[in-house]
């Protein structure tokens, strides 16, 4: 009687186990086939043309010397628009008003726009500024990615400035230093480390943002640096390649596909190394 | 000492004003998509949420297949990643060695990383192929000849369509979902994991009786996250789902969500009513989604205070 109740649990036991390592192998797997399948179709892509030619009309050759150019453009305005604004806003809600109302508010409504669907801060650009501009620009782009950018700043400086120990603040002040120099000289030093991991998690975020540029930065056939302009970028590029018939096409859209996650996954490797070197990380 | 002063204060209204901003932003995108709604609302009124006609050519809009579409999707991709993102916590927390336990949850994580364009042109040119002449045929073959039931998997298998986007999207919520439970497991008190196994629970009975009846409001509040990220994700969907206004009862189909439908259309649109339409989607895709994420963020915030006291 026993015995059986034993082996009765230790299979159950021993089914749960397997699902859940199955569950993982499954996860595994797939992030293995993605990986593959760009490997595959975007390595012979990759090429001196693919950096030094823009893209091409259908039926001849091209690369997305253009569309690289404008993505790194954007990502970099965005970044330098949505950091300080994310950083002050964290700074506030960590040094200022830790458990204030209006902190509780700030922290709800920035974790709601950190999972907001990227489409709707497209549309919500459009409405706010290629429609009173008149035409779409590599600007409302920027500011469109940017918005994505700040709650993730927000979350992290948050986070990062909270972790310095309160005995660092507390000597600057016995030092009879202000609280705006013990902030931007003691605290924003200690936390740098990790305040820039979120910078690059950002970053990350953005470099494959297509939903949100579709409708501000839209895209652009040829070489273009003007801001006021729709301008190219890899994301809409991809998104307009792939969808098309033409064979040289589909592969300049994988050889784009492939740079962008490589970049994406550097990026997020060196934001996980460097979190993990953070003096007061976990 | 009085420049100083002055500092402190300068500094501090500063970051309130961009705390003050955040709040805004949430405040400013619903205004403008309502304000850009209204000659939609106007001229279907309420009936745009249940018309099920969508035709530019007549300038009649109705939102219902693009409101089903996400909502059907949304809902078989949390079926198939809810169980596989437990599974995965479990591994993490209770089954992988220590030393593997950094170096799997970040490549799970790093799912996540991967933008959605590129599960889009994955989904495109690999999974749909795939599913095509493995899983839909087999489907049809098996489920699809019950009666009533076997409605559901009717019709060819096209590869595109509300299956492929929904598997999909399981994939890309898995690792939120998976993520959250894994930190939620963790907050359950050493104290009364390692009692029970003292008393001599399995680890299965330990996940049954102890983790999840300790974790239950942290587990919902995960799903309902990785819930408002399915509802909203937008390239991937819009290149497999196969883009269609129409409802059908089987998930082989093709179909349409609000963010296909804004993908594909809103830079063609011409005309003031197709594009208000268009608007008026997003604005209730983004209502949606906020109260959806508004329940899920609460839920985590109540399991974190819980474990604070």
């Amino acid at each position: 009687m026993d015995s059986l109740l034993y082996g009765r649990r230790r299979a159950t036991n021993f089914i749960v186990l397997s699902l859940s390592f199955a569950a993982t192998a499954a996860g595994l797997l797939v992030l293995f086939l993605i990986l593959w399948s760009l490997l595959r179709n975007g390595v012979p892509a990759l090429g001196a043309d693919l950096f030094t030619q823009n893209t091409p009309p259908p039926g001849s050759r091209g690369g997305l010397l253009n569309a690289i150019y404008g993505s790194l453009v954007m990502t970099v305005a965005a970044t330098l628009i949505g950091t300080p604004v994310g950083i002050l806003c964290g700074t506030f809600l960590a040094e200022f008003s830790r458990s204030s109302r209006l902190a509780m508010a700030v922290r709800f409504i920035n974790d709601i726009l950190l999972s907001a669907p990227s489409i709707v801060i497209g549309l919500f650009v459009y409405v706010v500024m290629v429609v009173p501009m008149g035409h779409f620009s590599a600007w409302a782009g920027s500011v469109a990615l940017a918005i994505i950018v700040v709650p993730v700043v927000v979350r992290t400086s948050e986070n990062m400035l909270s972790l310095v120990p309160a005995s660092l603040r507390e000597a600057a002040f016995a030092l009879g230093t202000p609280q705006w120099k013990v902030v931007t000289m003691v605290v924003y030093r200690a936390a740098l480390q990790g305040m820039l991991t979120g910078v690059l998690l950002a970053v990350a975020r953005i470099a494959g943002e297509t939903a949100p540029l579709l409708f501000t930065a839209l895209n652009n056939q040829f070489w273009s640096t003007d801001m006021n302009n729709s301008m190219a970028n890899l994301p809409v590029v991809i998104f307009q390649f792939a969808l098309s018939p033409y064979a040289d096409w589909q592969q300049l859209a994988w050889g784009g596909a492939l740079l962008i996650t490589l970049s994406i996954l550097s990026l997020n490797i060196v934001a996980r190394l460097l979190a993990s070197w953070s003096s007061f990380g976990k | 000492m009085r420049r100083q002063r002055l500092g402190d204060t300068l500094f501090r209204a500063v970051t309130r004003g961009f705390a003050f901003f955040v709040l805004l932003l949430l405040g400013a995108v619903i205004a403008s998509l309502a304000a850009g709604s209204i000659p939609a609302f106007r001229a279907f009124g309420l009936g745009f949420l249940f018309s099920e006609s969508w035709n530019p050519v007549k300038d009649t809009f109705g939102a219902l297949p693009a409101i089903y579409g996400t909502l059907i999707t949304s809902f078989i991709a949390m079926v198939l990643a809810v169980p596989l993102a437990f599974g995965v916590a479990i591994f993490l927390t209770e089954l992988c060695p220590p030393l593997l336990r950094r170096p799997i949850g970040t490549l799970i994580e790093l799912l996540a990383a991967i933008p959605s364009i590129i599960y889009g042109i994955w989904g495109l040119f690999v999974l749909a192929p795939m599913l095509q002449s493995t899983l839909q045929p087999a489907l049809i073959g098996s489920l699809g000849q019950i009666p009533f039931f076997g409605a559901l998997f009717a019709g060819p298998p096209l590869g595109l369509g509300i299956l492929t986007a929904s598997v999909i999207l399981a994939v890309m919520v898995l690792p939120f979902i998976a993520s959250v439970s894994r930190d939620v497991f963790l907050t359950v008190p050493v104290l009364l994991r390692e009692s029970a196994y003292g008393m001599g629970a399995t680890t299965a009975e330990v996940i049954r009786n102890i983790i999840i009846p300790h974790s239950r409001v942290g587990i919902v509040g995960g799903v309902m996250l990785g819930l408002g990220r399915a509802l909203g994700e937008t390239m991937a969907v819009t290149f497999v789902i196969g883009n269609a206004h129409r409802i059908k009862a089987s998930l082989l189909a093709p179909g349409t969500t609000i963010s296909a439908t804004l993908a594909n259309e809103f830079t063609e649109a011409v005309g003031k009513l197709y594009t208000s339409s268009l608007i008026a989607l997003g604005l209730i895709l983004f209502v949606i989604t906020l109260i959806v994420l508004s329940l899920a963020n609460y839920m985590l915030w109540r399991m974190g205070s819980q474990d604070g006291a």
